[in-house]
Parts: C-alpha cells; structure tokens; sequence
C-alpha cells in the first residue's frame, strides 16, 4: 500500500520561498515607506539618518491641516450616512419575507463594488455639474454624498452578515411580550447588532478615508481630502513628508482594522451559546 | 389565591377562553400550495392545560404561532375571551411565548429579561421590580437574577423563559414544544413543575408536543393533530381508550388493528363480527358507518392470552420480557399479528411457549370501532 498522506501544500517544492516573496512584495514597499518617513535627508530613497522632521513639517504644514481636517468630516459623515442607510438595507433584505427581485436588490446595494471606480467618478461629475449649474452650490456636500454613496455596501456587509446570524426568535420574543417594532429594535435588535454597525461604520470611514479617484473627479477646486494633497503632492517634489502623511494614515488604517476584527471576534462569541 | 390573585377554576367552571372556528392556513400559491391548517375548529377553555399533539409537520406549531400572531390565517376567525385577535399584531395579544429554544435575551440579565414584557406594557418601575421578583421565586431563580442568560444551565434558562412569559400575567401561555431540548431527568421535572404553575396561576396553557407521553401525563384535553387537521380532541383516558381514527390510535400508544365486520350500532354500542367468525360487543365510533367492513383497535394491554380457543386464535410467534411486562406476538389464523400485554407477576409461571396454538380474548365494550 502507498502512504496515503493528506495533501499538504506547505510540502510543494517552492513553496516556502513564493510565500516569502509575495510576501515581499506586498510588505516590503510600505516597510521601506515607513522607514523613509524618519529620513533626516530630502530624499525618498537616499538614507541620511534619523529625523521626526517630516513628521513635524506635515504637522505645521496649513494645506495638510486642511485636507486632515476635511479629509475627517467627510469620512465621518459619510460613515454615520452609510451605516444609517446600510442597516435600513440589511433589515429590508434579512427581516422581511423573500419577494421578487430580491437578488436584484442585493446586486443595487453591492453596486458600487461592480462597477468600475472611473465610471462612478465621471458619472458622478456630469450629474452633480448638472446640479451645480441648476442651484449654483458647490459645497462639501457633493464629496459627502458621493462617498456616502459607495461607503454603504462596505457598511452593509457586517451588519448583515451580523443580522443573519442573529436569532430571528429574539425579535418575536419581543414582539410577544407587547414591544412595538420599533421599541423591539431599539431594545432587541440594535444592542445585539451593535458589534455589526461598528464595524460597518469603521470599514464605511477607512474607505472614504482612502478615497482617491472619486474624489478628484467630484471635488471643487481647493477642495482637497488628504489623499488628493498627497497626489497634488507628487506631481512637485516628492520629500519625505508624503511618506510621514502616509504612515500616519497607515497608522489610523491598522488601528480601525485591529479594532473591526476585536469586534467583529467578540460578535461571533456572543452568538454562539 | 395563586400568585396572580385569580383562582383556579375547577373543570366545570371553565367558561371559553379561546375560540377557533374554520381557520385555515395556506402557504406559498398555486402549484406550490401547502395547506399547513385546514379547518380547525375548537374551543379552549379558561384554565386548561390543552395540548395539540402530532406528528412534525402536521400544523401544530402553525395554530399555536397563529394564536401568537407571528402567522397569518388564510380564513377563519380566532377570537380570545370574545374578542377577535386576528386583526392584532403580536404586541397586542394578551399572550405570551414560551419559544422552543426559549429565545432569551442573550444582552440582557435574568431580571431583565423577566421584567421585558412589564417594561414594554410601561408599567410602573416598582410594580416591574415587584413583579419580577415574584416570578423569580415561582420559578426559584431567585438567587440568579443578575446573571446574565448565557451563564446559566438549560433547565434554569427554561425557569427564566417561563418566568419572563408569565410576568405580564397573559391570559393564556403558548408553550412551543419547551422541553424538547432538556434531558429525561429535567423534563420530568419541568412537566410536574408546568403543572404546578398552570394551577397555581389560573392561566389557560396551550401546548405544543410531539411526545405522547407528555401530552397524556400533562394535559386536561389534547387535540391529535394531522396534515393539518385536528382528528380528535378528548381527555387523555378518552383519547387513550377511545381513539376515533386510525392515525390516532397509531400514534398513541400501542394498538392491533383487526379487519372486522359491523353486526349493528346501538348507541354506543357496536357489534362486530372478528376475522374469527365470533361476535364482540365494541364502542361505536361517531359518525361511523352502520354496517359493512370496519377497523376494530384493541389495546395490547386489553387483551388477554389464554391456552384455550378464544375470541381470536393464533400462534405464538415471540415472547419479548419488559421487566413490568411481557409481549406476546402472535399471529391470527387470518394471517395478521397481534400482541398481548400482560403485566409479570412474581411468582406466576410460563403461560405459553412459542410456537404454542393460543387463543386471545378481550371485554365486551374494550375494542373500538375506527371511523373510516
């Protein structure tokens, strides 16, 4: 008889070192990235010692302050604006009965993950030029809506993955014991749901965060999120302080990350007994 | 006085509680129509511990969800103490539900969890707190109010459902098939204690079980329930003794179907013809057929063995020892199997041995004619 071994891909010749090198290649560039940002030096590549002064110039830096700043406000308002609607959306396709077109609605949600990013960005353009000829505002409000727009299904994919592991008898239990629908979801629903809207809401804000394409396409002139600074940036002389911004904003990325998966583990106990 | 300040009633005060009539339920349409109620008439008294016992499947849980209102009657009318629910929403039913896996609050404490359906109806804070903590001693969960519900055992976790179901004081309790997930040992407890709290509180209980047994042990009046349809409703003895439908006797207990031929029908009284050729007087079947070929069941406990010819004679096939008693499996000369219980006794003897040509006998008025 042949040894009958499971298959284990670990034992493939090769590889141990094409795990390295992916690795590699998706690691290496932002380690270097962030070892730059404490370059003493002007450049990107030429190590001159040890310095937090990109880190300090970017920080007195008014246009950086600026983009931060507006980079923030639309993050969150688009986040509080696609979780509000996400968990409407996930209660309307997990807590209603099956009906037709259901699969269509689920593909509406999910369609800002289907379409190219370019195409919502010029579409984006034309339609809110239109609107700026007709009522003449050119406020911040175009970014917030925008990234409202495609934050919700990266909002709405935790809260209802957490809706339909929840036990549809708890809402009944509710109801039975004389709670109105909406007592029942504010009591019931919400505080087991909670984990699922965090994290909702956080995925929704590192999306806007990052944003870079949508933006350019939809921004008014001096409007700029820290992203599109960076960009601008790079057209000129690119310095270390683009390196200090984007470790910064690496930093936030990995802590609302860290703190999405805390939640998401700490869901998945509560739900199983 | 119970804990709810009313008093049990005796049997024959109960006036109706909930009263059904041509209610039917019908999901999805066309060829995928399923008719999960067809018809259901019947009348729940105040007070009552009823059960609707059946098969999975057989719309048992659908009638006790429609009393809810989580389901949504195709027709019919429901109406509790006169009034008719079926316009109301579940929050407007003075019911509550005890869910099969108890649906807790996993967010919430005992307490709270117990106090929800008082907190709902925004009843005073001190009454919430009174409340609560008499129900917390009916159901001596007294020292485990602040836990929270993931922490405490099943049996205590069922306390707590009972608890958080009875502390509005509803008029009826719908209990969906609540013990199904505790071991032996606890439901027997709970069953006694589910009795307890229906008599101590004054609340009409309808019940939802598959387990025979259970519904025998428990109830006042049991609805047998099929494809739908309630065959029969009676008290467990009636039920027992005298199952109408085949299916009745078949899922109740123990039975020997016999092919007999109806003599006539007096009343209660039938006289039937045996595949033996000997007469027997039975019990008549409402709504039965006067004459022509019938089902006759007769209990295996109601019939005895004897060595000499008797009603029915056979061979003794197998002998299967129970402890308490013993079953003798036979086979008629009609060609059809019969079995006998008879309880052991101490110091008797072998009746027969295998093999042995024996004769079987019952009481007049102990086999019962089955409705076609």
């Amino acid at each position: 008889m042949a040894k009958s071994r499971a298959f284990d891909v670990r034992r493939q010749t090769g590889f141990v070192p094409l795990a390295l090198l992916c690795f590699a290649v998706l690691y290496l560039p932002i380690i270097l990235l962030v070892v730059y940002s404490f370059n003493a030096g002007q450049s990107i590549a030429i190590w001159e010692g040890f310095s937090w002064q990109w880190y300090v110039k970017a920080w007195q830096n008014e246009k950086v302050q600026d983009a931060t700043i507006l980079s923030l406000i639309i993050a969150a308002s688009a986040s509080v604006i696609a979780t509000s609607a996400a968990v409407m959306a996930a209660l309307a396709t997990t807590r209603t009965r099956g009906f037709r077109g259901y699969t269509f609605v689920f593909a509406l949600i999910n369609q800002p993950l289907m379409i190219p990013e370019i195409v919502t960005a010029v579409a984006l353009l034309i339609f809110f030029a239109m609107i700026k000829v007709a009522t003449g505002y050119t406020g911040l409000m175009y970014l917030i809506i925008a990234h409202s727009a495609f934050c919700i299904p990266f909002a709405y994919m935790p809260i209802r993955a957490r809706l339909q592991g929840m036990d549809l008898n708890l809402e009944q239990a509710g109801a039975d014991l004389y709670g109105t629908p909406w007592r029942v979801f504010r009591r019931v629903t919400l505080p087991q749901l909670w984990p699922g809207v965090l994290a909702g809401s956080m995925l929704a804000f590192v999306i806007s965060l990052d944003d870079v394409v949508i933006t350019e396409f939809v921004k008014s002139a001096g409007q700029d999120t820290l992203p599109t600074y960076m960009l601008g940036q790079m057209r000129r002389v690119v310095t270390p302080e683009v390196n200090a911004i984007s470790t910064a904003l690496l930093a936030i990325s990995v802590a609302l990350v860290i703190a999405f998966y805390l939640l998401s583990k700490s869901g998945t106990q509560t739900n199983r007994e | 006085m119970g804990p709810f300040g009313l008093t049990p009633l005796k049997p024959f005060n109960r006036g109706t509680m909930i009263e059904i009539s041509g209610l039917s339920k019908t999901f999805g349409s066309g060829a995928n129509a399923f008719t999960a109620l067809d018809d259901i008439n019947v009348e729940i008294r105040q007070n009552e511990f009823f059960t609707l016992l059946g098969p999975s499947g057989c719309g048992k849980t659908t009638l006790l969800r429609s009393i809810a209102g989580f389901v949504d009657p195709t027709k019919g009318s429901l109406t509790i103490e006169g009034q008719d629910v079926l316009p109301l929403p579940p929050y407007a039913r003075p019911v509550n539900t005890v869910f099969q896996n108890y649906a807790l609050f996993p967010h919430m404490t005992v307490a709270q969890n117990i106090g929800f359906g008082l907190e709902m109806q925004d009843r005073p804070k001190a009454e919430i707190k009174q409340t609560v903590g008499e129900m917390l001693e009916l159901v001596q969960m007294t020292a485990m109010a602040d836990r929270m519900t993931s922490q405490i055992s099943g049996g205590q976790q069922q306390r707590v459902a009972l608890a958080r179901a009875l502390a509005p004081r509803p008029k009826v309790l719908l209990l969906d098939e609540p013990l199904s997930a505790l071991d032996f040992k606890l439901r027997k407890e709970m069953q006694i204690e589910l009795k307890r709290l229906q008599s101590e509180t004054g609340i009409t209980f309808v019940f939802v079980t598959h387990d025979q047994e259970e519904a025998l042990t428990m109830s006042d009046r049991i609805a047998v329930m099929s494809a739908g349809r309630i065959l029969q409703i009676g008290g467990p003895k009636d039920i027992y003794d005298h199952p109408a439908e085949r299916f009745v006797a078949d899922f109740i207990g123990d039975t020997n179907f016999l092919d007999a031929t109806l003599q006539s029908v007096d009343g209660d009284v039938a006289t039937v013809t045996l595949p033996s050729g000997k007469s027997v007087a039975a019990r008549a079947v409402q709504g039965g057929s006067q004459s022509g070929a019938v089902t006759l069941a007769v209990r295996p406990e109601h019939a005895t063995l004897t060595k000499e010819s008797g009603l029915l004679d056979g061979v003794l096939q197998n002998i299967v020892y129970f402890g308490t008693d013993t079953h003798y499996h036979v086979t008629l000369d009609a060609g059809s199997a019969f079995v006998v219980r008879e309880q052991n006794q101490p110091n008797a003897g072998e009746l027969c041995e295998v093999g042995d040509t024996v004769g079987i006998s019952f009481e007049a008025g102990v086999g019962q004619v089955l409705r076609d």
